[in-house]
């Protein structure tokens, strides 16, 4: 019974992340992600400072590979079941109780936007 | 020559190339990490050269270094887990294992026997034989199925490792002196210990909290007495802020009448009385402190910081208590170690890709030697000091 229930839950999951996944929104900039020479207003130096703060200082918590140290694993595996909202609302805010810190006085809603997307689609040093 | 005997002498030369090579000792050498990269560079702290550049060491985020006791070889302690042993004089990997899947740090117990690791998955400690890197115990951390993270790993006196669990809020002591280890477990502690060190006489373990004011404080003269709580309204009147970076305790910086402590969350340093653990005063610094060190006579204490304010590094004068100097390094400036009696201090620049070498008397810049996101700078002197 118990499992049963794991199973529809997990399964249930697994459709909201899809959804996600195939939501037009996220679809588009999907692409831009993707092929990285589409305009975005950001600069192509701030985005390479965007991914060397993502690796060397989101790193010293969450390991220079984001596969979890003090912090968890943000690789695109753990982050698929995961919404982008809940996950930029963490960046942004932070996560009271741990050391996850707000980063909003740092960086801004786009560049949070961007790092959140190349989280997803995972990033390599 | 026939082509044989051609390899043959060639073969004889090499073999013996080494053994004509300059003899040396290991006292002024010292390992930098480029973190990035997975490698190392070998340093020489008397002529401010890179002797060798070792690689393959995998994932060297947050990578500490201890030393045999014969100061020939550093291991290196990876965040994936690697464990490697590296012949510092020969300048080559002597072995390297993967002991787990995330680790955070090492410590080499008083015989040298001993390499302990702490890891953060699967969460606990894991012993290795010094010399062979093979399994001695391997110690779960955590309160029945909950597994903990393992943090502040060092050596005490008497064969023992003390560390703190992360998750749960304990410090345990793991005697090797038996091939079994034998526990000592220190409930609530306080909440999320992030790092430990261990006094240089080896007689006092402190625990910071991040979850919390304070520090955890065990005198292992009496570990009966159990765990106290020091400092426990340091932050009193004054917001936390973010922490975009930990501290680190490791490095500690004692003299002889005080200690010296990052806050958390505050741009202060912490001195407190080292002979009854209490707050004396807060030294109002540039940023978040990171790595509160004090160079080896005592008379100085260097301090650098968290993101973003990470460029810099200040000099404490530790008899008026009072920044003496403020230095620019560089962007990112991630750690400091002072040579064996103190006279100069490497500094590492990550984003700036250097190291630079400063007179500690002058506090003038004697030298700078680029590196590849150069981290931790561990020298062969902690090989004999207890904690390091």
């Amino acid at each position: 019974m118990v499992r049963r229930w794991q199973s529809i839950i997990s399964q249930l999951f697994l459709i909201t992340g899809m959804a996600v996944l195939y939501n037009p929104v996220y679809a588009k900039d999907n692409q831009i992600d993707a092929s990285n020479n589409q305009p975005t207003s950001l600069s192509e130096q701030r985005r390479a400072e965007l991914k060397d703060l993502l690796l060397q200082d989101c790193g010293s918590c969450h390991g220079m590979t984001l596969k979890g140290g003090l912090g968890p694993a943000l690789t695109p595996d753990v982050l698929h079941n995961k919404s982008r909202q809940m996950i930029t609302v963490t960046i942004t805010e932070g996560r009271p109780g741990t050391p996850m810190p707000p980063w909003k006085t740092i960086l801004s809603e786009q560049e949070i936007h961007w790092l959140v997307e190349t989280l997803y689609s995972g990033v390599t040093p | 020559m026939s082509r044989i005997t051609r390899y043959l002498s060639l073969a004889v030369i090499y073999t013996l190339l080494p053994a004509c090579a300059t003899v040396r000792g290991t006292g002024d050498l010292g390992v930098v990490i480029e973190r990035a990269t997975g490698s190392i560079q070998i340093v020489d702290t008397t002529q401010h050269q890179l002797l060798k550049q070792v690689k393959g060491l995998g994932d060297l985020s947050h990578a500490t270094v201890v030393y045999s006791r014969d100061e020939r070889y550093a291991y290196v302690f990876g965040r994936d887990g690697g464990l490697t042993k590296i012949d510092i004089l020969a300048g080559r990997i002597d072995k390297r294992i993967i002991q787990s899947g995330n680790s955070i740090g090492g410590a080499i117990s008083q015989d040298g026997k001993l390499v302990a690791v702490s890891n953060y998955k699967p969460g606990g400690v894991k012993v290795f034989d010094s010399k062979t890197l093979e399994l001695v115990a391997d110690i779960p951390a955590g309160v029945g199925e909950q597994r903990s993270k393992v943090v502040g790993l060092v050596d005490a006196p008497g064969q023992r490792f003390v560390f703190s669990l992360y998750d749960t809020g304990e410090i345990w002591i793991a005697d090797m002196s038996n091939k079994k280890p034998e526990i000592t477990r220190y409930k609530d502690i306080g909440r999320l210990p992030y790092d430990g060190l261990i006094t240089p006489d080896g007689r006092y373990y402190i625990a910071g909290l991040f979850g919390e004011d304070g520090l955890a404080l065990l005198d292992l003269w009496h570990p009966e007495k159990g765990v106290k709580r020091i400092l426990s309204n340091y932050g009193r009147g004054s917001k936390k802020m973010p922490v975009y970076k930990m501290p680190h305790l490791e490095g500690w910086a004692m003299t002889d009448d005080y200690a010296f402590l990052p806050a958390v969350g505050r741009n202060e340093v912490l001195v407190v009385n080292r002979r009854n653990w209490e707050h004396v005063t807060s030294i109002p610094v540039h940023g978040q402190p990171v790595f509160v060190m004090a160079r080896p006579d005592g008379r100085q204490v260097w301090v650098n910081f968290a993101f973003p304010r990470n460029d810099t590094v200040q000099v404490i004068d530790t008899e008026p208590l009072k920044i003496i100097e403020t230095l620019k390094p560089g962007k990112a400036v991630l750690h400091m170690e002072f040579t064996p009696r103190g006279e100069q201090v490497w500094v590492s620049a990550r984003d700036a890709g250097k190291v630079t070498v400063y007179d500690t008397a002058t506090l003038k810049v004697i030298a700078t030697l680029p590196m590849e996101k150069p981290s931790g700078i561990f020298f062969t002197s902690r090989a004999h000091r207890i904690g390091l």
